[in-house]
């Protein structure tokens, strides 16, 4: 596995160890090793069905592993339940938004923060009247530009709008490792920039995974880029030295440059 | 700090609306207000209650279920066994038998943690039907199909005695209903209620943000099976009776329906739906027993066809 | 012994064909259809109307009651099954016990609240008996007719469901409907087929049970949890299912009422409840079916 050479001590936050997944006679997952480090911009690509879906759901523990090791900072997860995974600080937001339809943005920020600030089985005090929890609210909706509709029920708003709660509910778990997969799907052009803005400006501290297909976006985020074909890692490395691999450029154009590295 | 727009939103979720003030002040005023029904306040009291009961899981939550008569029927025959073989002193009968639904609800829990809405809707019919077969079966402590007869409580605090009339019981269940209507009130505006409205709404996401599913889940049915189990106790308590109805199938379905009525997910729907629910039974059961049956399929059937959505939705906007 | 195994062979049967029709439609539509069991009351009243009173040959009776229903439940699925497709559990299960309350009232009023009788041709009359206390194997006439002819209609279901081409087009409409009608396939008219098939197997399913259960008004309502147990159970995904399904179902039945009187009517729900527990996606599925 190849460790990127980073300015401080590159600390992993979270590795999988020879992670596999099989359904049947389909292996979804071959011995992926994959380490991610602290303060990580890690991109995961690969062609469509390459197992990049599967291997979020392994990690957060949506799926089972067949065989493998996962660790997150140190500590062997891969027994836990999803929800005390994301209690560890392991977080994901997913690819076609999974949201709270009946509630609005503002009550549902406040709902989360609440559960993570360990308010979440109290059933005395209304919602919203810790100050703590809305003061990381209000951040929270005006780092994500949903001030102005954080009163409309969630399934009124516009689609980029959903992707931005999308992702500040995830946020709002004070993540330590953030898993995006692919942020900008099916936002329409007028909203994507807004999104990305927002992807970019994430806390430093915050290692964060990405799935994506659009390169342009990997290259201008990514510093460390592992791509996986059929399941199973194909390379790892940076993002500019990946992107004239020949065996890179194979699996995804069949020997013609990846778009988007002539910028690098 | 907190923008003012939504200072101002906070508030108002939580502020106490003025047609609630009313709604609560006739409800304990209605004893008063319709002394010659006292029989019927008592008893929509009692259904108003039990549907509140299944609105936590209903409509708060989202679980389908086609057996909440059990802990209804257990409530019935549990306060009316106490009574005549322990205590009759009814606050103690209370407290024992929501306590003893909360355990048989912790327990009947772990059956709908699993499996699709068919698995958990066969499940809760299960249950109730043991329990009624137990019921039937049973017969020296319950009467078998006879019913239980006989239960006569002693006043209550020592002081207010159960009198023919049900003045004392009408009383007594709406003061009940009302109290438990604003515990109730309370739960669901709190983070805890908004993590029942998320695991309705997208329970994957909400074990995705760190709560713990299956805990709230217990811990939500255990509740709504206890006030189940408090609403059949006040029917035993204040009838003196106690008949293997209170398990039926029927039941199930009358306070689904009753919800559906009013409105489920902001328990005034329960209220309102056993007012409306009983008024028109009394009037339609007296001409025949068909009919009323008839009448109840057909509503639903449109009711479906027309869109539950709307009348929710409608609702949403007036309520809120 | 031998007899109670049979009875609840035989009553496990009957309770397939009874419920097959419903596996199906969940299976396929994903639609929860609680009036199912109104069907098959149907069945069994246009059974003995026909048979009792126009005195219709028993063997001509049950196509005719078959056709008859399919053709109730083509009905019903054009005018109002198909708007509840998209709708959720809650809607179709609270659009279905509607329809079954209406079924039972409407019953109830034009016919009466007590039970249909059924006396039986002479040649399904009477049983022959084999061997010896305890191991007496008693097959009542009638009891064997059940076995024989479920067991050929189960052959027909399966082989039409892997063998034709209407099956292929069945089971494709199954994993995926939008697929399924992108290649062409009209999935509508095989939603109306398949529901008019299942409601017509329902209602023979009344009739031929017409002297065995009770056919009253409330039979719907009796008989519901007895299907919901055999699909939920035996699975949505496949004809065996139900079938292995409904004969744990009738053994468990027959012998728990025989062995243990007192409590042997509700060893079945108990029965359920843990299968359920178990494996909630039924006993005889391959996985996790929505």
């Amino acid at each position: 596995m190849n460790t990127t050479q980073a300015q401080t001590s590159p600390q992993v936050v979270l590795s999988a160890k020879d992670l596999s997944k099989h359904f049947g006679g389909i292996k979804a997952t071959q011995n992926v090793n994959l380490d991610i480090v602290h303060g990580a911009r890690h991109a995961l690509i690969g062609p469509n069905g390459a197992g990049k879906t599967t291997l979020i759901n392994l990690l957060t523990g949506v799926l089972e592993p067949s065989s493998g090791r996962i660790e997150l900072m140190g500590q062997d997860i891969t027994n836990m339940a999803p929800d005390q995974r994301v209690q560890l600080g392991l977080v994901r937001t997913f690819q076609i938004n999974q949201l709270f339809s009946t509630l609005t943005p503002l009550t549902t920020l406040l709902w989360v923060v609440s559960n993570k600030k360990g308010f979440g089985s109290k059933w005395w005090s209304p919602l919203g009247t810790h100050g703590a929890v809305l003061e990381r609210c209000n951040e929270l909706l005006e780092q994500f530009h949903l001030s102005d509709v954080s009163n409309q029920r969630v399934s009124t708003l516009s689609y980029g709008k959903q992707r931005l709660l999308e992702i500040a509910m995830s946020l709002a778990c004070e993540p330590k490792v953030l898993l995006l997969d692919e942020p900008v799907a099916g936002v329409p052009s007028g909203e994507r920039d807004e999104l990305l803005q927002t992807v970019a400006q994430l806390p430093s501290d915050v290692s964060i995974v990405l799935i994506e297909h659009d390169m342009d976006l990997v290259f201008s985020f990514a510093k460390q880029m592992t791509v996986l074909v059929n399941g199973a890692v194909l390379c790892s490395g940076e993002p500019q030295d990946l992107a004239h691999d020949p065996r890179v450029r194979e699996v995804y154009l069949g020997s013609t440059q990846i778009a988007g590295a002539e910028h690098v | 700090m907190m923008g003012p727009n939504n200072m101002l939103e906070i508030k108002r979720l939580n502020r106490t609306k003025i047609w609630e003030w009313v709604v609560l002040s006739l409800m304990l005023a209605s004893p008063f207000l319709f002394a010659e029904r006292a029989m019927m306040i008592n008893e929509i009291a009692i259904t108003a209650l039990f549907a509140i009961s299944l609105d936590l899981i209903l409509g708060y939550s989202g679980i389908v279920s086609l057996g909440h008569a059990a802990f209804f029927g257990w409530g019935v025959y549990a306060a009316g066994i106490f009574s005549k073989l322990v205590n009759p002193d009814p606050i103690v009968g209370l407290i024992v038998v929501m306590g003893s639904s909360l355990v048989l609800g912790l327990i009947c829990s772990l059956t709908i943690l699993r499996g699709s809405d068919l698995t958990r809707l066969m499940v809760t019919l299960g249950v109730s039907l043991i329990g009624l077969e137990l019921a039937n079966q049973l017969r020296d402590l319950t009467g078998g199909a006879d019913g239980l007869q006989g239960v006569v409580m002693a006043p209550i605090f020592g002081v207010f005695e159960f009198d023919l009339s049900a003045k004392v019981a009408s009383i007594y269940s709406v003061l009940i209903c009302v109290l438990v209507l604003l515990f109730v009130r309370r739960l669901v505006r709190s983070p805890f209620g908004f993590g029942l409205v998320a695991i309705r709404d997208n329970s994957l996401r909400a074990r995705a943000v760190g709560l713990n599913v299956s805990h709230r889940l217990m811990v939500i049915y255990a509740i709504s099976a206890s006030l189940a189990g408090l609403s059949g106790a006040l029917l035993a308590q204040t009838t003196g009776f106690a008949s293997l109805d209170v398990f039926s199938f029927d039941r199930s379905a009358d306070v689904m329906l009753m919800l559906v009525i009013g409105g489920v997910g902001w328990l005034y729907g329960g209220v309102l739906g056993a007012v409306v629910f009983k008024l028109i039974q009394s009037q339609l059961s007296s001409i025949t027993p068909q009919y009323w049956m008839f009448w109840i399929g057909l509503f639903l059937v449109i009711l479906v066809l027309t869109g539950r959505d709307r009348i929710k939705e409608w609702f949403a906007g007036v309520s809120a | 012994m031998l007899t109670l195994l049979f009875d609840g062979v035989a009553y496990g049967m009957l309770l397939f064909v009874l419920s097959v029709g419903l596996s199906v439609t969940l299976g396929l539509m994903n639609f929860i259809n609680l009036a199912h069991g109104a069907f098959a009351m149907m069945g069994g009243y246009c059974m003995v109307y026909l048979f009792s009173h126009l005195q219709v040959p028993f063997l001509i009776c049950l196509p005719v009651v078959f056709v008859l229903i399919a053709l109730l439940g083509a009905f019903m699925e054009r005018v109002l099954y198909r708007r509840m497709y998209n709708k959720s559990h809650l809607d179709q299960v609270l659009f279905s016990i509607g329809l079954s309350f209406m079924s039972v009232a409407t019953m109830d009023y034009f016919v009466g609240s007590s039970q249909q009788t059924l006396v039986l041709p002479e040649w399904l009359q009477g049983r022959h008996e084999w061997g010896q206390d305890p191991w007496t194997l008693g097959v009542g006439n009638y009891r064997l007719f059940i076995v024989l002819l479920c067991a050929v209609l189960t052959l027909i279901l399966q082989t039409g469901l892997s063998k034709t081409r209407f099956g292929s087009q069945l089971r494709a409409s199954v994993d995926d409907p939008t697929v399924a009608s992108g290649l062409g396939i009209p999935v509508n008219k095989i939603f109306l087929l398949t529901f008019a098939v299942g409601s017509g197997l329902a209602g023979l399913g009344g009739a031929l049970g017409a002297e065995i259960l009770s056919i009253e008004p409330m039979f719907p309502l009796k008989y519901m949890i007895y299907f919901l147990i055999v699909v939920a159970v035996g699975g949505t995904s496949s004809i065996t299912g139900p079938l292995y399904a409904s004969m744990l179902l009738g053994v468990a039945d027959v012998f728990g009422k025989y062995y243990i009187p007192q409590f042997g009517g509700f060893i079945v729900y108990v029965l359920m409840i843990v299968i359920l527990l178990w494996r909630p996606q039924g006993l005889f599925t391959k996985g996790v079916k929505r």
